[in-house]
């Protein structure tokens, strides 16, 4: 088992929708939300696809109408959890060799919902560079970086 | 929008992940790592660049030899990135989906 596993991100939030509406957004609505730079065609997307099965794909389609993958579905269980395979590798590109997960799920509070999410394997990226090492921007983001890492660095 | 690294493959490689690994479990000079790959000191030493390259390893010198290990700070950074990512996603899915819009 390989010892360097930096820990799963992992975020909670809650929303103030209803289980079905939340898990409809974030799915069949991702090119409602899914922030526009972060896109992995020359251009801005028009839309983002997650097909609702499992094994169905996950892409972004441009206005022209060309198709990029950004990964799969590897589980369809609406409304209360959908698992997808996150397939940019640290260059941004899909890869069909290159899976992480990304595990959301979807879980009623009252008239609200909590979202919880789980971006695991993220030890496959490897490295960074120094484009991402100025995007951090300071010092200090480097310090929090290393502590963040530090439960799962080996003894020196 | 990139977390890249002109490594590409540094990881995806398995013999660059197979020496990234055992030096997880600890330091090591280059002779030591190359003894237990099946491939030859030279491929290693050039394996150890590639990886220090991409920010994952870096080494130091004990007396004439050279001892690789872990550089923390490689995977850490990628991780905060993820993690400010997720978080500005998550807003705007958040805003998306308690908006009276359609948004389905």
């Amino acid at each position: 088992m390989n010892q360097i596993e930096p820990a799963p991100i992992r975020k909670s939030i809650l929303v103030n929708a209803p289980q079905e509406r939340a898990f409809q957004v974030f799915t069949a609505g991702m090119g409602g939300w899914w922030r526009p730079e972060h896109h992995i065609a020359k251009t801005p997307f028009a839309d983002v696809v997650v097909e609702p099965r499992t094994g169905g794909r996950w892409f972004e389609r441009d206005k022209d109408g060309t198709e990029c993958e950004w990964g799969k579905v590897l589980a369809w269980d609406a409304p209360r959890r959908v698992v997808l395979a996150w397939q940019l590798n640290a260059e941004w590109k899909y890869d069909p060799d290159f899976i992480t997960e990304l595990e959301i799920r979807f879980t009623t509070e009252g008239s609200a919902t909590r979202v919880e999410l789980e971006h695991r394997d993220i030890e496959k990226f490897g490295a960074t560079s120094a484009a991402v090492r100025a995007a951090l921007d300071s010092t200090e983001g480097w310090e929090r970086a290393l502590a963040v890492f530090a439960n799962a660095a080996p003894k020196a | 929008m990139t977390y890249a690294s002109n490594a590409l493959a540094a990881l995806a490689d398995p013999t660059r992940r197979l020496i990234f690994e055992r030096l997880a479990k600890g330091p090591q000079p280059v002779t030591a790592l190359a003894k237990k790959l099946p491939v030859s000191r030279p491929a290693v030493s050039q394996h150890l660049k590639v990886l220090k390259d991409a920010g994952l390893v870096t080494d130091r010198a004990e007396g004439t030899r050279r001892i690789y290990h872990i550089d923390a700070a490689g995977l850490g950074a990628l991780r905060q990135w993820l993690d400010r990512f997720w978080d500005a996603s998550l807003d705007s899915f958040k805003a998306a989906a308690e908006s009276d819009d359609d948004g389905a």
